[in-house]
């Protein structure tokens, strides 16, 4: 029998693939990269693109990856797929966009604020406004 | 004592709430399963790169990453802070937020100052009133949380650390534990600690890295910090359901309760009225 590698392809909302493998080969940032079992340990980026690994009865199985990481230890290869395809560019982009929504939901609230002030005050004044009435009533009495 | 009708109609108002509440709860039911479902998918995920970063302690890597350096709490600390979009979930939010104002506040003893990332409408509405800065926000994340919508929120938090503004990063959420039990957790992301050594490991060795060991690192651990964040996320997002459940079952529970005194009033208050008019008749009777 063929020697095999415990293989693990997971993104960080599910588990795509886990088994036993004759080889993998995926498309790393240097180039296309196969791994056989005794692989040296590894680590590299993942470019977008096709993984692929042979099965023991000899098929293969095709996944697409958005890139990621691929992990090699002496006893199993860990593929960590993205779920999204990541750029520095639209990385700081998401950035932006979350640090002004936390500006702007600052700005409403400081209109919130200032409405909560101002009822505060109206109850005050209202308040006041009792006390002379109830006053006012005792005196006409 | 009030008139028949009107505790007819209280009656009737009180169960057209129960009638609310005992569907929010069966709707809460079926999306904590689904939420819990959600959450045991992603657990491979953040196992296996939690192994990977393991793996990575023990390798020597020439290049030391920021993240993994002991760094001392000086002056700002960051904090990101999920919470829930929607209330009606019992104490669920309020409990966390009470757990890390207290931290905050034992920081603020030691004069350090405090950044929030807030992720959910819940955390953004209470820290935007609190005097703490508010550096980032995501918020209407749904049922379904995707790990990407946390990308930006996340990295604002990181360039921060990586810039040396905030000198450690905590990651604020409720703990899955079962139904009935959520668990406040403050858990620290940065610096992160490796754990000790397995002996199996300790002999010396190294990953090759392609293309170089700071590109792969620097991906690594940002992926990293994401994967626990988004683990948060999901987690937080079936403990609000949980919650919510159990919230509405007791609000149900005491609305039926109230109907049950009512009830009882009413009841009363109708015999009284059969009573006097009978008293009457035999009067008028009498006078005749």
């Amino acid at each position: 029998m063929a020697m095999t590698i415990h293989v693990d392809i997971v993104s960080a909302e599910k588990a795509i693939f886990s088994g036993l493998v004759e080889a993998v080969f995926a498309t790393a940032t240097m180039g296309e990269i196969g791994i056989y079992p005794r692989h040296t340990p590894l680590l590299t980026s993942l470019k977008p693109g096709e993984v692929r690994v042979k099965l023991a009865n000899g098929t293969e199985e095709q996944f697409y990856v958005s890139g990621g990481m691929l992990e090699v230890q002496p006893h199993v290869v860990t593929i960590l797929a993205d779920s999204a395809m990541r750029a520095d560019d639209v990385d700081e982009a998401a950035a932006m966009a979350a640090q002004a929504a936390a500006e702007k939901s600052l700005a409403e609230s400081g209109e919130k604020l200032d409405y909560a002030e101002v009822q505060a005050q109206l109850a005050e004044a209202a308040a006041q406004l009792r006390v002379v009435q109830r006053a006012r009533q005792a005196a006409g009495r | 004592m009030a008139s028949g009708k009107e505790i007819r109609t209280q009656i009737g108002s009180i169960k057209n709430t129960q009638k609310i509440t005992r569907a929010m709860e069966m709707v809460a039911a079926s999306k904590m399963r689904k939420a819990q479902e959600r959450m045991a998918a992603t657990r491979p995920y953040s196992d296996k790169i939690h192994n990977v970063i393991q793996h990575l302690a023990y390798a020597h890597p020439e290049y030391k990453h920021t993240y993994l350096q002991d760094r001392e709490e000086k002056t700002r600390v960051g904090y990101i802070v999920v919470s829930s979009d929607r209330g009606l979930c019992g104490g669920l939010n309020n409990n966390l937020f009470r757990t890390l104002l207290k931290d905050i506040q034992s920081k603020a003893d030691k004069g350090i100052e405090v950044d929030v990332c807030a992720i959910g409408k819940k955390a953004s509405s209470f820290f935007s009133r609190l005097p703490v800065t508010l550096a980032a926000q995501v918020t209407q994340l749904g049922e379904t949380p995707s790990a990407d919508e946390l990308i930006g929120s996340v990295k604002v938090m990181l360039n921060a650390y990586e810039s040396g503004h905030i000198d450690s990063l905590y990651l604020v959420f409720n703990e899955f534990v079962n139904t009935m039990t959520q668990e406040n957790k403050i858990m620290q992301l940065l610096p992160n600690k490796p754990e000790a050594p397995d002996e199996e490991l300790k002999h010396h060795w190294d990953y090759i890295y392609e293309p170089d060991a700071k590109e792969v690192l620097d991906t690594l651990l940002v992926r990293y910090i994401e994967s626990l964040v988004y683990q948060g996320v999901v987690e937080n997002a079936a403990c609000e359901q949980a919650s919510r459940m159990v919230a509405m079952k007791s609000a149900s529970d005491n609305a039926g309760d109230l109907i049950d005194d009512l009830q009882l009033v009413y009841n009363k208050a109708r015999q009284a009225a059969i009573t006097q008019e009978i008293s009457e008749i035999v009067a008028g009777a009498a006078a005749v």
